[in-house]
């Protein structure tokens, strides 16, 4: 099997420099790799531009980036829940491109996939459109979106194995299957990294091929956004 | 009397049929899943990636990695399943979800819908809203007929920034049922005790009105 363990997450980040593009998977703060985004903050890098669904809050996720001005440019469908991104938005300090959700997991997978750009009627007739190609199918209108081009994508899985293959727990699968392979180097961190051997070839989500770099992550903190519960009868 | 959230979200569970697979934006529509009759078999689809959401968690038995569209955590019902985002939006573009029900700001007489951004405020962003209008192929909207300032949401013409264009099939207000028309909306149903002056009053654009308008069964 071909080796792609890596010795923890310095090692992982290696090679990260200013203005680079890196992909987060994630949505909210579910299934982001929380070891990677705190060794980037520590890494001190500048200029990202960040592909990512959400922002993270204030003192979590990407938020972390945001709070040492390491981010340039967000590119994501939904940013609320983050004061200072707000603030950075509103100074003009942070660009942000806000794109349909679904469109944002397209371009992932046209990239991971190799196509150069897919047709979607998402946005079509608005502001997202404006700009790009659009084109009629069956009496229906599309707009052509392209392929995410990115440096690094950093994925979080559940348990993984040297060969780098990759089993997601619950929701937190979310976007980290669509940003494998869909930059030039995926690092994927897991809670669990297993011998090679023991995850069931039927039960892989993502086959190693798509990732460059694995390591078990320190610890996982997985935070909770909205705790909704309700009582016990 | 005009109808309170839950009276629209009630009122939106009858158009909810056995065999349907469902998606509820946040807000009015998130309360619909509580009113669908027993009887039938639905399952909630959250485009975060999960098919067969039950309800909220107890306490002490929340899971950071089983949540919904809304951040919130939650429980899976047997014959649930978990995929990735692109396989989520390919169940909502394929069309394979049957029923989108979702809040909006503003729809428009020709089928416009706004629900995303009001320019000089902080944009959040249109998260899986624009994918969902402008796939599903039933839509209904579930908001009050008129904002905070007593103006008319169903308009002429949108005023906000589009969300999508021409997708609105059906509208349930705290006033009335109305269905987007060539012509323009036409009132199907009014709330208990709304008169047609009422509901004529409260909407900007076309209201096609055609004999007698029965009041909603809840």
């Amino acid at each position: 099997m071909i080796n792609k363990q890596v010795s923890g997450v310095q090692e992982a980040i290696t090679g990260v420099s200013d203005n680079m593009t890196c992909m987060f998977g994630g949505f909210g703060l579910s299934g982001i790799p929380e070891n990677a985004i705190a060794a980037l903050v520590e890494s001190g890098v500048k200029g990202l531009t960040c592909i990512s669904n959400n922002a993270g809050v204030d003192d979590f996720g990407l938020g972390l980036l945001l709070q040492q001005h390491q981010i340039k440019k967000m590119v994501s469908s939904y940013v609320g829940e983050n004061d200072e991104f707000e603030r950075q938005m509103l100074s003009g300090e942070l660009d942000v491109e806000l794109i349909p959700q679904g469109t944002l997991a397209e371009r992932c997978r046209a990239a991971q996939a190799g196509f150069p750009a897919v047709y979607t009627p998402a946005g079509y007739g608005t502001e997202v459109a404006e700009g790009k190609e659009t084109r009629e199918f069956d009496g229906k209108m599309y707009v052509l979106e392209h392929a995410f081009k990115a440096d690094f994508a950093f994925v979080k899985a559940w348990k993984g194995d040297a060969a780098g293959n990759l089993i997601f727990k619950g929701t937190a699968r979310n976007f980290n299957p669509n940003m494998c392979g869909a930059a030039k180097i995926t690092v994927a961190e897991v809670e669990e990294l297993v011998p090679i051997g023991e995850l069931d070839p039927n039960q892989i989500h993502i086959p190693g091929i798509f990732v460059q770099r694995i390591f078990q992550g320190e610890k996982y903190e997985k935070r909770i956004e909205q705790r909704t519960v309700r009582k016990r009868e | 009397m005009a109808l309170d959230k839950n009276g629209i979200a009630k009122r939106i569970a009858k158009e909810v049929q056995d065999g349907y697979y469902v998606n509820l934006g946040i807000g009015i529509p998130t309360l619909v899943a509580n009113y669908v009759r027993d009887d039938i078999e639905v399952e909630f689809q959250s485009e975060n990636g999960v098919l067969g959401m039950g309800p909220f968690p107890f306490e002490g038995e929340e899971d950071a990695d089983v949540i919904n569209a809304g951040k919130q955590t939650i429980t899976t019902l047997p014959g649930a399943s978990f995929f990735d985002s692109a396989m989520s939006f390919s169940m909502i573009r394929g069309q394979h979800v049957h029923l989108t029900i979702l809040g909006a700001m503003e729809v428009a007489e020709n089928g416009d819908i706004a629900n995303w951004k009001i320019p000089g405020r902080m944009v959040k962003g249109m998260g899986g809203a624009m994918d969902l209008v402008a796939s599903a192929e039933n839509i209904i909207v579930a908001m009050m007929h008129t904002n905070k300032a007593g103006e008319s949401k169903l308009l002429k013409r949108c005023s906000l920034p589009l969300t999508g264009v021409g997708c609105v099939k059906k509208i349930v207000t705290n006033l009335a049922v109305l269905e987007v028309t060539d012509n323009g909306f036409k009132l199907l149903e009014r709330a208990p005790g709304v008169s047609v002056e009422d509901i004529q009053n409260a909407t900007e654009g076309t209201l096609i009105v055609e004999g007698d308008i029965p009041e909603m069964a809840i």
